[in-house]
């Protein structure tokens, strides 16, 4: 039950966050210092999501070259940047991962 | 010349190329909420209904580590601004429409469905039946969107998980903002975000994710101010 409140709360937000500024209808203007900070909100949220996944395990740093999941990540921003293709990237990644597991075992 | 239907389906034709990203992208997000264990009622119901994209992604990774709702759906919030970026810029077009149109042209905004619209209002300021426009490329980009997804989710329910495909989830956002990172103010904002949401890991709640984003935005926003 408590999932489908999340979902109802995602859509909520999520809505409010499209249309806020369409419904008050030009009425307001983001101020340029918000404007700014705006433009770094990917890079920042998603690195923050992103970089406990592929660096702590079982919430300790492991910087090893036993954390499969950190070498695989880091061949799929390599390739993210050379191509930009999020299909390359994804392919690469998972490619990568697999080739490893199977190689230490 | 322009009637509401030609509009329509202008914006149909449009959109049309951006599809080939939106089915991948909406079937791994279908997949990953199989792989993340959600079950299929409700993977199909944050796919079609809340079509939060990138937010989907941060939810089923908040979930996993078992963070409370309020943590996730403030990280949905935060994710989710880039939306008032666009909604602040395309709202002059839309002033003169009635409040159901607002909120149907609303719920639909889409990074792709907004640039294709935007390009167009802008050169054409005084476009008839723009919203029409917008609609027919919008409604088109979330149909593809929400049947993508259920092919995901499909698909991910006849894979094992031995397959490891939660590892998607961390690659598609890979693939999103690694490309971005190409100047010193987003390098500074990635880099803080990265060693905040580490250093702050202990945190109860999850609560190092919102931390460490708030803290690489700013980084962002103060690197950019000092070199300019």
């Amino acid at each position: 039950m408590s999932l489908w409140w999340l979902i109802a709360g995602m859509t909520a937000i999520t809505f409010l966050n499209r249309s806020g500024f369409i419904l008050l209808a030009g009425r307001f203007e983001l101020p340029p210092w918000l404007r700014r900070g705006l433009r770094y909100v990917p890079a920042a949220a998603i690195t923050s999501v992103v970089a406990p996944t592929l660096l702590l395990d079982h919430g300790s740093l492991d910087l090893t070259p036993g954390n499969l999941r950190l070498l695989a990540g880091a061949a799929a921003a390599l390739v993210a940047c050379r191509s930009g293709s999020p299909v390359a990237t994804i392919a690469v990644g998972m490619l990568t991962l697999y080739a490893l597991q199977a190689w230490s075992d | 010349m322009s009637s509401p239907r030609a509009e329509f389906v202008a914006g149909v034709t449009r959109i049309a190329p951006a599809l080939l990203g939106t089915v991948p992208f909406g079937m791994m997000i279908g997949v990953a909420s199989i792989a993340a264990g959600l079950p299929v009622g409700p993977a199909t119901a944050m796919s079609c209904v809340a079509f939060a994209g990138t937010a989907q992604l941060a939810t089923l990774q908040l979930l996993n580590a078992g963070a409370p709702a309020a943590v996730i759906l403030l990280t949905v919030a935060i994710i989710n601004l880039r939306f008032q970026m666009y909604s602040a810029a395309i709202a002059p077009h839309f002033r003169h429409l009635s409040l159901p149109w607002k909120c149907l042209l609303g719920y639909l905004l889409s990074d792709n469905g907004f640039a294709l619209a935007i390009v167009r209002f802008n050169r054409e300021p005084n476009l008839p039946h723009r919203h029409w426009f917008y609609l027919g490329a919008c409604v088109t980009l979330w149909l593809t969107w929400g049947l993508g997804c259920l092919a995901g989710i499909f698909l991910g329910a006849q894979v094992p998980p031995e397959w490891s495909l939660d590892f998607i989830i961390p690659l598609i956002f890979i693939g999103i903002v690694a490309p971005q990172i190409n100047d010193l103010p987003h390098v500074a904002a990635a880099l803080t975000a990265g060693v905040v949401a580490i250093a702050a890991a202990g945190l109860p709640y999850n609560l190092s994710l919102i931390a460490a984003a708030l803290a690489g935005i700013g980084a962002g926003a103060i690197v950019e101010r000092v070199r300019a």
